[in-house]
Formats: structure tokens, sequence, C-alpha cells
């Protein structure tokens, strides 16, 4: 057995053994003790304590969960379509989704990050990357919608991201996937002359929260995995994990895994301003859309850009560094003190933690163990605050409870241990069912975490909860983390696979709840601001719909003239001023979705009638005892027929403006007849 | 003097009632004797001015034009998908004629209270019943519901050739 052999044989025993022990941990209800439940519940009408913010994986979308009582309080649609209030379906929404790939309604979402002011958390915005299609997404927490998506240019797998500095001045990301940039048609096995990566910095404009790419570093063919950015002493750098050095292209399990270490990256982002500022950058063509939604209209403006900025630390010293990290690192998490940074070697039996000062002082030294493509390899020693030696098996992210003490996920041993960030003392270690991913303390990533819970997400449910056939829902798990010893609370399924999550105190958030959108405020160019303006327009093929909703009708409810093969346009404005009133506007025949408009708003549905016929359209978010009466026909003829265009509410059908006014102030129709 | 005493007894009770500390059977009994007690009525529902925010509304004899233009433009946009200007009742009644029917303060009530007026205030809770569909809150600010009662006292000179007949 060669060397490398052997080192493999060593991983999967450690692996199997680990697999064993969780799979005899499944009687777990002895793990649950005293008053566990009494922690966890939040009574009927009552609040929780905090927010917590879970990233759905696969699911492409953000869950929004209140602690401890584990209830879900919203899934909040980001990356992909969500039929369930038509978004990406709407014409409003659609143009969220483009790319340089043209229309891409999926993605696979990872991290979290809620903007910050001063190292805490401000409760303004959350940021989350699109994996597949490399994006990063802005939500407003005033109205839990997704109001921005900008595209990455020249990178594969945005993983690592979307980290943010400690005043949101950056979301800080990199490639998980080295490629040619610019892209172009050679062989793989050229990945090492031919392969970059990039390390991308957006800035988030302070007032409203707008993402634009301001640079990017150009890197060596790695894997960028996970980032974190310093705080307090340590604000103006960044730290990012990288893993196949090796710059393996196939077999990566094997490849990639070769290296006794990999490396860290360290980046003085303020020394990478100054050099924007000096213009030492190189500009090339790119092609990357920024999608935004305008507040006045709600409607999405989508723009294609084409310029990025370069710059090349190869020509700029004092801006990018590595250290030597053990084997393929995961987490690189950074403690409330900025002082300490850990790095999570995933296949390592020991954990480093970092100094910053140290690091600080070893670049002043010049400490360096040669370089990597002109990048210079600060000495592991020299920046190393020390080891935590064996604390389990498969590190994968460390939080912090801001006294002093780390938490960190172990992925094959499936626990999370508690530790001494300065002693590196192990203090506690508690089982989680099964093989936890990420981990979460509310503000744990800050300068201020609030250590009083911890959750824990699972990648294995097994036999968790009931069974739904093959496919299980993932596993959370809360531990009150308030004593010397954690202890679990609560266990709660989620949706999608969430990887990391963020959790803020809820006091930080609720008082900014938009409740409804002002009606006078509605910029919408096909908004019908009062029932008196409703109308229906033809343009050719394109037929346009004025549509109000109000409890209980839909108006003009009656419409004839809709001819086969139109483009049908349903500009449904609701025109409540009211908390918790959406309508919702669905027809028979539509081959997208529906709509639910939220008060104040307006939200259009295309509707292409294929058949002759009379179709049946209604609200379908039950708004009043009267739900069940809103609803409508659109009378569909045949492709030139001379049925005109005409519609009403309880009238006689008409075709015109002056026809509406009338209706308002002097119709005498069927209600007179029922007098 | 005789008319002051039972509020004061009320509450007197309810104060004793909620710091007590009393057995559950003694709250019990105290509750089932208020139930039985009437309950106090405001004032200004009794005098048909419903309750909420709006007290006293002085108006002037000549209409203003300003306020009977931005009450016509929130009642197109806010009002006028239940409410017709003639006396028909559609979702909620005609407002032909109301301010003959109904006190310049109760109408402002009606529009920027109503979750409360509906609770509290019989004539509200009598049109509820005849109509069945729960006014919304429309969140209509206090000088936009001023303007609007301008432009039901216009709409009620153009319909019925009088207004103001409920002061």
């Amino acid at each position: 057995m060669n060397m490398k052999n052997r080192m493999q044989f060593g991983f999967w025993m450690l692996f199997l053994i680990a697999f064993t022990i969780s799979c005899d941990q499944k009687d777990s209800t002895k793990v649950v003790e005293g008053n566990a439940a009494e922690q966890a519940y939040v009574a009927p009408g009552e609040y929780d304590e905090y927010y917590a913010f879970l990233s759905g994986g696969y699911s492409g979308q953000i869950t929004a969960y209140g602690l401890p009582s584990g209830r879900l309080l919203k899934e909040i649609p980001v990356f992909s379509q969500y039929p369930e209030n038509g978004y990406g379906y709407s014409e409003e929404t659609k143009p969220m989704f483009n790319t340089s790939y043209g229309f891409v309604p999926w993605d696979d979402s990872h991290h979290i990050e809620l903007s910050q002011t001063k190292g805490e958390f401000d409760g303004r915005w959350l940021f989350v990357n699109g994996n597949n299609t490399p994006r990063i997404a802005r939500i407003d927490l005033s109205t839990f919608e997704t109001v921005e998506i900008l595209e990455i240019p020249d990178v594969a797998g945005l993983h690592c991201a979307p980290f943010i500095t400690e005043n949101s001045e950056y979301l800080v990301s990199g490639t998980r996937f080295s490629i040619p940039i610019p892209q172009k048609d050679v062989p793989i096995d050229t990945y090492k002359e031919n392969f970059k990566g990039l390390i991308n910095y957006v800035s988030v404009d302070p007032e409203h929260g707008h993402m634009e790419l301001a640079f990017q570093i150009e890197m060596p063919g790695f894997n960028y995995d996970l980032a974190r950015n310093g705080k307090a002493v340590s604000h103006g750098w960044s730290f990012l994990t990288t893993y196949n050095s090796e710059q393996a292209h196939s077999l990566l399990e094997v490849n990639a895994s070769q290296k006794d270490k990999d490396l860290m990256a360290i980046i003085n982002w303020k020394k990478a301003e100054e050099y924007m500022k000096q213009g030492k950058f190189t500009e090339r063509q790119t092609s990357y859309f920024h999608n935004l939604v305008d507040e006045s209209t709600g409607i999405v403006e989508s723009k294609e850009r084409t310029l990025t900025k370069i710059l090349d630390p190869k020509e700029l010293p004092g801006m990018v560094y590595f250290i030597p990290v053990p084997k393929s690192p995961h987490g690189c998490d950074v403690d409330p003190t900025g002082e300490y940074i850990v790095g999570n070697g995933k296949l390592s039996a020991d954990m480093s933690v970092y100094s910053f000062s140290k690091l600080m002082k070893a670049i002043e030294d010049e400490n360096f163990d040669g370089d990597i493509d002109g990048i210079p390899v600060i000495n592991y020693e020299a920046g190393l605050h020390g080891i935590v030696k064996k604390p389990g098996l498969g590190p994968l992210h460390t939080e912090f409870d801001g006294r002093g003490n780390a938490y960190t996920t172990f992925f094959i041993s499936s626990e999370v241990v508690k530790w001494d960030v300065e002693t590196k003392e192990i203090l506690d270690r508690q089982p989680t069912f099964y093989s936890p991913g990420h981990l979460m303390i509310p503000g744990g990533e800050t300068r201020k975490p609030d250590g009083k819970y911890l959750l824990a997400m699972n990648k294995i449910t097994k036999d968790r909860y009931l069974p739904t056939g093959p496919e299980l829902a993932h596993s959370a798990q809360l531990f009150d983390i308030s004593g010397d010893k954690m202890k679990l609370i609560l266990d709660f399924p989620t949706k999608g696979e969430p990887h990391y999550a963020q959790g803020i105190k809820a006091d930080k958030v609720q008082p900014n709840a938009v409740k409804f959108y002002d009606i006078e405020a509605n910029e919408h160019p096909y908004a019908t601001l009062g029932e008196g303006k409703t109308k229906v327009e033809r343009d050719g093929n394109e037929v346009h719909v004025y549509m109000t909703a109000m409890r209980s009708h839909l108006a003009p409810d009656n419409i004839e003239g809709f001819q086969v093969g139109d483009k049908v346009y349903f500009h449904v404005t609701n025109l409540e001023q009211d908390w918790d009133v959406p309508h919702g506007f669905a027809i028979q025949g539509a081959t997208n979705a529906e709509l639910l408009v939220m008060p104040g708003q307006t939200r259009t549905l295309v509707w292409e009638p294929k058949k002759v016929g009379v179709y049946a359209f209604y609200c379908t978010d039950f708004c009043s005892a009267l739900h069940q009466e809103m609803s409508g026909y659109a009378r569909v003829s045949a492709k030139g027929s001379d049925v005109p265009l005409k519609w009403g509410l309880n009238e006689e059908l008409r075709n015109n403006q002056q026809a509406a006014h009338k209706f308002y102030d002097e119709a005498k129709a069927s209600a007179d007849a029922s007098k | 003097m005789k008319k002051l005493k039972l509020p004061v007894i009320l509450i007197a009770l309810m104060i004793m009632y909620a710091c007590g500390g009393g057995g559950s059977e003694q709250k019990s009994e105290q509750q089932s004797e208020q139930q039985t007690q009437k309950k106090d009525v405001p004032e200004s529902i009794k005098q048909g001015k419903g309750i909420g925010e709006v007290k006293e509304v002085e108006l002037t004899v000549e209409l203003d034009e300003q306020m009977i233009k931005r009450g016509r433009e929130i009642y197109e946009m806010k009002c006028s998908s239940c409410h017709k200007l003639t006396d028909q009742r559609v979702v909620g009644p005609g407002f032909a004629g109301v301010t003959n029917r109904r006190k310049p303060e109760w109408i402002m009530n009606m529009i920027t209270n109503v979750d409360v007026m509906l609770v509290e205030d019989p004539e509200a809770q009598k049109l509820l019943e005849e109509c069945l569909t729960r006014m919304p809150n429309q969140n209509v600010k206090m000088e936009d519901a001023r303007a609007i009662l301008e432009f039901f006292r216009n709409n009620d000179m153009d319909k019925t050739g009088k207004k103001d007949q409920a002061i």
C-alpha cells in the first residue's frame, strides 16, 4: 500500500467508524430532559424572541422561522419560481431571473448574511447566494421580498458567498470551481495552465442596499470554499478557505485530498480599495445581469452589464497572502473580537486557530515560505494561535457565543463541540441527529453574539420523523446554550436543504414590517387606482385588462371579445389598504401560475386562450365571507370574430370610459330590481 | 349627580376585580354580575357621533372646493368599489343623503376607526348585519376623511338638494 492509498484507507475507516457510531445514536429520547418542552414553548398569541432565516439549498429559497418555537413563518421565494404567489411568473417579477444564460428559474441557495452596522445585525436586508448560476440576492426585511439579484461574472459555483463586512461595505465571494477566464474551448486536462479563480467584492449602497460589482481579484485556479471578513481589530481583511490546491480536475474526492495542507487566502480589501482608486485595475469585457425592483412600480428592471474590473495580486503587493490550513478546510470563522480565525479542516483530526495579530506580525516580518503565483505564503506556525487537539471528526463550521466559547459542528462524528477559544480546551459535546452541516447562534458571526440558543442543521434525517417515502425533510435541532452544558430542547423539520442560517432578535425586524403598500404611491404603468378606472384595451392581438380587486369582487367581472390567439394581460390592482388582505387571481387555461396581489400592489398575469368558450376566473385567497362569490367570466371567440370587446360589473357591458363614470353615479342595474 | 354614581361603582368594582387575589368562585360571581349589568355606553355613541378620534367637526355653510376635489379622488380610489353615490346599496350603502342621516363625527369615525366602530357602535353594527361584508379599514388619513365628508355634503346637495340634516 503506497502512502496515498494508505491515507485514503485511513480516511474511509474513520468515516465508517463514525457512521457506525451515529447509527447507534437512534434512541435520542434520553438526551431531552427536564423542562425542554417548556423552554421551546411559545404560547398561542405570543411571539418568538428571534427570527431565524434558513437557506433552502436546492429549493433556491429562504425560510423564516421563529425561535425558540421552530414555527415556520414564511417561505421567501428567491432563486426559484414560486407558483404559490406568482413570483417569477408575473410580468413584474419574471425579469428577476434574467442572467447571461437567459431565464434561469432555479438555483441552489446556501449562505445567509444579514446586513450589519458596526459589526452587529441591523435588521435591514438579507443576502443569499445562488450557487449554480452565480448570483447574489437581496431580500428587504420590511417586506420579506426579494428585491434585487446580481449575477457574478466569470465564476462557477458561487458557493463561497456572500460574506458581509462589518458595516455592509462589501459582500465577498469566491469561485468554487476554477474555470478558463474568459471562457474558451480548451481540453479539461489543461487545468493548470488555463483555469483561474476569481474573488469578488460587491459593494452595498448604505442607504438603499443596492449591489454593484466593485472589483474582482484574479487568483490561482483553486476551489474557494468559504469565507469570513474580519471585524473590530481585523476589519478591512477577508479570510477565505480553499481546497484542491492540488488543482485536480477529476475524482476530486481523492485527488483534491492529497496534500497535508491546503490554503487560506487572506485579503487586505482596504489595500484593494486603494489600488482601485489609483486605477491599477484592468477592465475586461464580460456579461452579467443586474435585476432590481423599482419601488414605485414594483416592477423588476433588468440590465445587462458588460464590464468588470480586475485586480492582479502578482502586480499589486500587500493585497493577498496565503497561509496553510490542515487538509481540505471548509468553514473559516472569525471570533467576536476579530482576533481569532478558525480553519475547519474537514479531513483533519485537529483544528487550526489563527491569530490576527500574529498574522500581521508575520506579514510585517516577511515570515514567508515562498509564494504561489507571486502571492506570499505566510509560515504556518508564525500565524497560528494554536491547535484544538482531536475535537471530533470532520469539523465543518464554527460560531461563537460572545462569552469566549466557540461551537463547532462535526459532520462525521455527528456532534456539536463547545470549546474555549483562548485556551482551546474542549468544554462539552452533544450528539446531533444526524451529521450537522452548519450551525447558527443568533448574531454568532458578529461582534455581539446573542448566546442563548444554537441551531444545528443536520444533513441526515433517517429515523427522526414519521417516514415520508424515500425523501425526508432535513432536521434542525435547537440547543439551549445559556448554561455550561448544551441542552437539546427542540427538533423540527425544515424545507429544502438548509445550509447556513442567521438569527436576529425579533425587535430589530418586527417594528419595520410593512403592512400594505400605499395605493397612492403605486406608479405601476398598468395600475388601476379606483374601480371607476377599470377598462379593457386591445392592441393587435394583445389585450390589456385593467382590473381591480376589493372584498368581494373583481372589476370588471364579465369580459367579452377575447379571441383565440390573443395574449391577454390581466393587470390586477388590489385596492385594499389593510393588513393581511391579499387577493388572488387565477383563470382556467393559464399555463403559468396564479397571482397573489398584496394590498395597494399591481401584478400582471399573461393568459393565452387557446379554445373558444367562456372561462371562469376567481380570487384564490380567502378574503371575506363572500370570497367564494369573488369570480367572473371571460368569453373567448374565434380568431377574427366580430364579437366586440366589452366589459362590466353588474351592468350592461360597455366598451368605453364614459360608461364607467355613468356606472358610478347613476347605475340602476340589478340591485335596484332587488329593492 | 345620580347619573355619575353607576360608572364610579363599576370602575371601583373593576379595579377590585383586576387587583384582587380572590378565589376563582369569587371571580366568576363578579364576572356574571358584570355581564348582567348594562355596559357603559360612551357618551359620543349616545350622541350619534360614533367612537374614535373625531369628537367635534366644525362645518362651514360654504363648501370647500379643494376638499371636494380631494375627497372625490380618495372616494374613487378607496371607496367606490363598494359604495355608489346614489342611494343604491351594492356591497355597502349608497352615499346619497348620508350627511342627512349621520352626524359628521360619525361619518369620519366610521372612515378612520372602522374596526372599533363595528364592535362598539350599534348603528355601525346594524349596517354590518344588513350588508354582511365587514367594511375594511382603508387607512384613510384624518385630513382625507374630512375631505371625503365635504365631498359627501356636495354629493348630498346634488342628489337630495339638502345637506347636514343630521346635525
